[in-house]
């Protein structure tokens, strides 16, 4: 009875995640250096008056000018500008709204995919067992960062160059979810093996309730764990990786930069002195996987502390 | 035993010593591109020269103050106005030893003739080449050629026999991606001779210890060793890894300066950096107005009148450029300083331009760039990109690696690019032969005008150096009010390089190791 009366609010404050969460100091502080990112990079337009991607609005006399608080900066552009005089904190964040839903997108991707393969191997198991994680074996033997140059490279082969442009962000999240899918088969299926033999498990086959129901209704929740929590780390591994491929120059196009595509223009102005065109989203690419990092260390000792 | 021990000891000493020492007078030399084949008459392009000037050799060549010297020929005069006679030295070896006569010189003019090769239209007025016996070559050429020296200096010359045994009889068809011998290996009768060639990583040149001349440097070997980012480069040649840089990034130039152990530099570079639009396609491959408003002369200027040249001279190349008005420079025949100087930069007449070409509203295009060929290439086409959405044409850019880019410019697939031009030749003539005339091989903005047609012709044929001069006056200015091509600026280029390491620095950016010395 008293159960119902609870709104969705009293039921969180009262769980165990709400109290390990107020108590940890560092999930605090990274969740909100998060909400911060993230509001600022998808409300960019509210936050800064600058349009990186206008080019008319810039102008080139304006480049290279130092972050407002040393000697030559100027007032109106916080962080500076780069080389072609745009500001550079509004095309951080413009940017770090690109790595952000690239990330996203695909953790979303490999995790719908890696679940999905080893929740199904793990519950069938047999042959179709060992071929999946047969494949997570071979695949993990690849580092990733080169499994997502293979499919980028592949994908630059099929793909007219026309398109390519467009399709490069596509591309990115499937050539970055590729590759680390295999994670989220593994632990899906290790999971889903402890599960299985339970006997909710057997209660449900017993009435009849078809395989499909049986995964994904009552199986999967109790999974949950374990694959939030990989997500979650899998969320900062996917940004460094686009960044890395960006910087690597097969990312996203230069004209819509990410936070790699940032770092890459401005290293080649470290020597000469302009530092805050690579520092700046460096930096910033590192407090964000850093704080989501933090996060997903605090979710792993609260959520499974089988882990620990 | 102990004794043993120490034989053993001194014999390591001995070896690490003797070893070091060959090493020690290696010159490692790197640029942002590489050169694009070995095939001296496969392309037409800085780097590929570069490297072929140090292992392939001309009749006649250029030497480091840029007047023509002889090299394979020893003497030569002109016995009618258009017969040509070249008296050949006797002691030249290839570097396999065999010597070079008179055959492999007219093989190789008859060889850079063919179709598939990029210097041509160097000696498109030679009719006839032949032997008279074996070390003195006669040369006919349709018209009396007052730049025939010029042109020959740029021909290299091969070993017939070689090309016979290796199926190089043809130069490799480049711009249809043609894999030939000729374009992985080299044999000439150079100063040096290539050891290890891997495209894009380590060419090894090698001292060639057959050569005929007479040694002025003490260079054992040289690495090139491409490497494209720029910061790269730079770290690599701070840190020592490299000895020279023969395009030293201009942004990096003080901090390479205040280093003790290295220098800088600079000079006026015979090259101009110009956009190119194709004025006779009827429709653009990437426009969005189903036309092709590069066809109208008030589009081409307002594109020229909305670039603010002394932005990017600035910003982009820190004061390192000059601006142009014509794709040519101070020392090349038919170069003043009137036909230099730019239209005024001024968005609005641009805008109005436009607008009274029927684009108010602008169009939609792509520019393509190399990204490692020229002095800060793909941000000049950034800062384009730029400054002509301000006047609301919406430029994309393509930047991609010289190879890609120039093979597919010459295919034409290009609306709008940037291309840089050097004259080899010092004579205005070469500009127009390649750049204006019609159905030339780089005329990519397909520009095609009669009177400049005419004016060619005679400046290939024409002895009166007032009347050729006139005509190549005339040219500029039809070409220059046409505004056929958008002139950039003139580049100047900046070699950097351990104090201990002396490669002298030259107008048309090539380097001759051949007087370099390392201290």
């Amino acid at each position: 009875m008293d159960n119902k009366n609870l709104t969705l609010f009293n039921r969180i404050k009262d769980s165990d995640i709400y109290f390990s969460f107020i108590k940890s100091p560092t999930a605090i502080l990274s969740t909100l250096i998060l909400i911060i990112i993230f509001f600022c990079s998808f409300f960019v337009e509210l936050v800064t008056p600058y349009n990186p991607f206008d080019p008319s609005s810039l102008s080139l006399m304006e480049a290279f000018t130092p972050p407002s608080w040393t000697e030559e900066g100027l007032s109106k552009f916080i962080l500076g500008t780069d080389g072609q005089g745009r500001d550079m904190l509004a095309t951080i964040l413009y940017g770090s709204r690109i790595s952000l839903i690239v990330g996203f997108s695909a953790v979303i991707f490999a995790l719908v995919l890696g679940v999905g393969l080893g929740l199904s191997a793990g519950y069938f198991g047999g042959k179709y067992e060992m071929i999946v994680m047969r494949l997570t074996d071979v695949q993990l033997t690849v580092p990733s960062i080169l499994m997502a140059l293979l499919v980028d490279g592949i994908a630059r082969g099929i793909i007219s160059r026309e398109l390519h442009d467009e399709m490069a962000i596509y591309v990115l999240i499937f050539a970055i979810g590729i590759s680390e899918w295999p994670q989220f088969a593994r632990v899906s299926r290790a999971a889903t093996l402890v599960e299985k033999n339970k006997d909710y498990v057997s209660a449900s086959t017993i009435i009849g309730v078809s395989n499909i129901i049986i995964m994904f209704k009552h199986i999967l929740p109790n999974i949950m764990r374990p694959v939030l929590v990989i997500g979650t780390i899998g969320l900062a591994l996917a940004i460094i990786a686009e960044a890395t491929l960006s910087f690597l120059g097969v990312g996203v196009p230069p004209t819509t930069p990410s936070l790699g595509t940032l770092i890459r223009l401005g290293n080649d102005f470290l020597f000469s002195g302009e530092w805050w065109i690579t520092f700046f989203p460096a930096i910033f690419l590192v407090i964000l996987a850093f704080s989501i990092n933090l996060l997903g260390d605090w979710m792993r000792d609260t959520l499974n502390p089988k882990l620990n | 035993m102990k004794s043993k021990n120490l034989v053993k000891f001194l014999i390591t000493i001995l070896f690490v010593f003797s070893s070091t020492q060959t090493f020690a007078n290696t010159i490692k030399w790197s640029m942002q591109g590489d050169s694009l084949t070995l095939d001296p008459h496969a392309q037409n392009e800085g780097p590929t020269t570069m490297v072929s000037r140090q292992i392939y050799e001309a009749l006649v060549t250029r030497g480091l103050d840029m007047s023509i010297g002889p090299q394979l020929a020893e003497s030569w005069e002109a016995t009618t106005p258009k017969t040509w006679k070249f008296n050949l030295r006797k002691d030249v070896k290839f570097s396999d030893g065999t010597p070079m006569t008179s055959e492999d010189v007219v093989f190789s003019i008859l060889r850079a003739q063919q179709r598939t090769s990029d210097f041509k239209e160097y000696i498109s007025t030679i009719t006839s080449v032949k032997a008279t016996d074996a070390y003195t070559v006669e040369i006919q050429t349709r018209e009396p050629n007052p730049i025939l020296l010029n042109q020959l200096s740029n021909i290299f010359v091969m070993s017939k026999k070689w090309c016979e045994e290796n199926f190089a009889m043809a130069p490799q068809n480049w711009d249809a991606g043609q894999e030939t011998f000729s374009a992985t290996n080299s044999m000439g009768t150079g100063p040096f001779k290539i050891t290890l060639r891997e495209p894009n990583t380590k060419t090894v040149f090698k001292k060639n210890s057959k050569w005929w001349g007479e040694v002025e440097h003490n260079i054992t070997e040289i690495h090139l060793l491409p490497i494209k980012n720029a910061a790269t480069r730079v770290a690599a040649l701070l840190s020592g890894e490299l000895d020279v840089v023969t395009d030293a990034p201009v942004q990096d130039l003080d901090r390479i300066r205040a280093s003790g152990a290295h220098k800088v530099q600079s000079t006026p570079q015979m090259r101009t950096i110009f956009l190119g639009m194709d004025q006779a396609a009827d429709q653009l491959r990437t426009g969005n107005t189903g036309d092709n408003p590069f066809k109208k002369k008030e589009v081409r200027q307002a594109l020229y009148q909305a670039i603010d040249i002394e932005a990017i001279k600035k910003k982009v190349m820190r004061g390192l450029s000059e601006p142009a008005g014509i794709i040519t420079f101070p020392g090349v025949t038919g170069y003043t300083k009137e036909l230099d100087e730019r239209l005024p930069y001024d968005v609005d007449a641009a805008k109005q331009l436009l607008a009274d070409a029927g684009y108010p509203d602008g169009f939609e295009v792509e520019l393509r760039c190399p990204n490692d060929r020229y002095v800060n290439d793909e941000a000049i086409c950034t800062a384009v990109v730029g400054m002509l959405g301000k006047i609301g044409v919406n430029v994309s850019l393509f930047a991609q690696t010289k190879s890609k880019h120039f093979k597919e410019l010459k295919d034409n697939q290009g609306d709008f690019y940037m291309l840089g031009w050097g004259v080899p030749t010092l004579d205005s003539h070469y500009v127009f032969h390649y750049l204006y005339e019609t159905g030339a091989s780089w005329n990519k903005v397909n520009f095609s005008d009669s009177e400049v047609d005419a004016a060619i012709r005679v400046m290939e044929g024409e002895v009166n150096l007032d009347k050729r001069n006139a005509a190549i006056a005339n040219a500029w200015k039809i070409v220059k009010d046409n505004i056929a091509y958008l002139p950039l600026h003139h580049q100047v280029i900046s070699w950097a390089s351990k104090r201990s390491v002396d490669v002298p620095i030259r107008p048309n950016n090539e380097p001759l190791f051949r007087f370099s010395n390392v201290r």
